[in-house]
């Protein structure tokens, strides 16, 4: 909400700035609402959520009862998707796994989201020794491929969700500091930042007023990517055994487990998959959506 | 060809401004791997053995480590060890050096990350083609809709489902595993190498296509076909060419999220390279050997970097005319 409305305010200062016409003000939700990703974006990811507060209530068994007479069922009535290796209902582990994976994902999404969002505007609005510095980390944090900075940052920290959190702590600030930090850069020679710190405004109001508003409907775009991202990677973390840790459902070690039983029982760990692959389509769509109503890349 | 002077000028440019970059980089990843084992709550030296071992093997240990000495020299120490062996110490499982153990299961894993360019390049630069030149018909909206698609799929899962369809119903490849004749290798690198470029795909299509679109406007390309040069000629010659080095860049940076796939889809085909190492290295907390991988996979990253600034040189001439600072890279 509060991103909207700085975002439009941010939005009409930039079109007065390059002297584009503008034809009449369009409020932010009506622009959203006329974007069909956003639309249907939304809509996925809001079904989604519901699905993953309410798994208490829609699931049809309680996702960690075990029944080792009953494992590895097909389809029925009590159990639509069958049982896993311990007898337990695959579908209420999906729905119980929707609420493990997507709280962790958007927890370790808003540290590296916050920081890195500070860190990249006074990197570019500064400039300098600190953008030097700043840009110096940023290029190394790059030089590990993702997965094995974070696998080996997890080890470190200890397996689970801590580690989970630290890691992403650590390394998952460094996209948005790229991006607000070439924002911010592009920003500075703009004649209504001079005009603000020639009206006698300081360095931090001029950001916090001034620039942050214009960048942050971009951050805020990254940041549906990013919880995507994180998902997709807490979910490799508990299928490489260093994530989520059972009995606690997490799609990750769901696929893990149907592994072992690939040749004769594939839904196993297709299902989970899909699960994700629904995930990925709904904040794929919901980021684009919002760029097209913020008119962002 | 230039005069050997001039190539002289230019070699030194590209290698100066590589050089200024890759320095502070390389001694930030020294730094972050050698401060990986001091993340470690606690003792390392207690988290390696468990609960149960001596105080006597975990000061053993703790003295083989170096973690007793000043942090300082534990730094010095490290660096040197680097320098002189090009390791970060003897795995404490296997007792032997790190670097012979990567070097050991590097071919596997290299072998992969081959056939996932390979396949990526030969996947996306066609497609950009394609999207590119039908714009906002329905072939590109089609193309631009599969990155939506692909982006939330984990490079694990498609592994697996590779192996459902692949090896396990239609049997063309194996189910895991590496085969021993002449071509076997390579056919077990198949289907991880398809998994992990999936990953890869999308962006490069949809920078690629971004970059044609841009040159196939430019004012030089209406004045080729001014020139009646053939329309087949400006596609490859020109306009490729043009699109190509912005691309090349990313495609930079997506060689390091390759390896990472390529680690991690290891262990679905349960192929022993350098991500099994990592793995096993895990669950028997060998420090050395997980600070080993970090280390050289890092390397192996800024050594690629460096080569697409190099091919980047040597298809747009202006990199290496410009002077550094005119030059965004």
């Amino acid at each position: 909400m509060m991103a909207a409305r700085s975002a439009t305010r941010g939005s009409a200062a930039t079109a007065e700035d390059v002297d584009v016409p503008r034809a009449g003000y369009v409020p932010f939700w009506r622009r959203a609402l006329g974007s069909r990703s956003f639309v249907a974006g939304a809509t996925l990811f809001g079904a989604l959520l519901v699905v993953a507060l309410l798994a208490p209530v829609l699931a049809p068994h309680d996702p960690s009862t075990q029944n080792l007479t009953g494992g590895l069922q097909t389809s029925s009535a009590d159990h639509l998707l069958g049982t896993d290796q311990l007898g337990r209902d695959i579908l209420s582990r999906l729905l119980f796994a929707a609420r493990t994976d997507l709280r962790i994902a958007v927890t370790a999404a808003a540290f590296p989201f916050v920081f890195g969002v500070a860190v990249g505007i006074i990197a570019g609005f500064v400039g300098g020794w600190v953008d030097a510095v700043v840009s110096r980390v940023i290029d190394t944090v790059i030089a590990f491929p993702f997965y094995v900075i974070v696998i080996a940052l997890v080890f470190a920290v200890g397996v689970g969700e801590p580690g989970i959190y630290a890691a992403f702590a650590l390394v998952g600030w460094v996209g948005y500091a790229r991006v607000m930090r070439a924002s911010a850069r592009t920003l500075r020679s703009a004649g209504w930042v001079a005009a603000a710190r020639g009206g006698g405004l300081s360095t931090p109001r001029v950001l916090v007023r001034h620039v942050l508003p214009n960048v942050l409907p971009q951050a805020v775009v990254l940041l549906m990517t990013e919880i995507l991202l994180i998902m997709v990677a807490v979910v490799t973390l508990g299928y490489l055994g260093l994530g989520v840790q059972p009995p606690t459902p997490d799609w990750g070690t769901m696929i893990a487990d149907g592994q072992n039983f690939i040749t004769t029982k594939w839904w196993l760990s297709a299902v989970p998959g899909l699960a994700i692959v629904y995930t990925g389509i709904s904040l794929s769509l919901f980021a684009d959506g919002l760029g097209d109503a913020w008119r962002v890349a | 060809m230039p005069p050997f002077r001039h190539f002289a000028v230019m070699v030194w440019r590209v290698l100066r401004r590589a050089l200024s970059r890759v320095v502070p980089v390389a001694v930030g990843v020294v730094v972050i791997v050698f401060f990986l084992l001091r993340l470690v709550p606690g003792d390392p030296a207690r988290a390696v053995l468990g609960d149960t071992a001596t105080q006597e093997s975990v000061d053993a240990l703790r003295a083989q480590l170096g973690l007793d000495l000043p942090l300082w020299k534990q730094f010095v120490d490290f660096v040197l060890q680097l320098v002189t062996r090009f390791d970060t110490g003897d795995s404490l499982v296997y007792h032997e050096s790190t670097r012979v153990l990567i070097a050991e299961r590097a071919p596997l894993s290299l072998g992969i990350v081959a056939i996932a360019v390979i396949v990526t390049l030969l996947v996306a630069i066609p497609l950009a083609v394609i999207a590119a030149s039908h714009k906002d018909g329905p072939l590109d909206h089609l193309i631009r809709v599969v990155p939506t698609v692909g982006l939330g799929m984990p490079t694990f899962w498609i592994g697996l489902l590779l192996i459902i369809v692949f090896a396990v119903t239609l049997k063309w490849f194996p189910v895991g595993g590496v085969g021993t004749g002449a071509l076997e290798p390579w056919r077990s690198f198949v289907l991880p190498a398809i998994a992990v470029s999936f990953a890869a795909v999308p962006p490069l299509v949809r920078s690629l296509r971004a970059q044609l679109l841009d040159v196939m406007d430019a004012d030089f390309v209406t004045t080729l076909r001014a020139a009646h040069i053939p329309e087949r000629r400006i596609q490859f010659r020109h306009i490729l060419r043009n699109a190509a080095v912005p691309s090349l860049n990313l495609f930079g940076v997506n060689v390091a999220y390759l390896i990472g796939g390529t680690l991690v889809v290891e262990k679905v085909f349960a192929i022993n390279g350098v991500g099994m190492l990592l793995f096993n290295s895990i669950s028997s907390r060998d420090f050395p050997v997980v600070q080993g991988v970090a280390l050289y996979c890092a390397i192996f990253v800024v050594v690629i970097t460096l080569a697409v600034d190099a091919i980047s040189a040597v298809i747009d001439p202006r990199l290496r005319a410009a002077p550094s600072h005119l030059v965004t890279a």
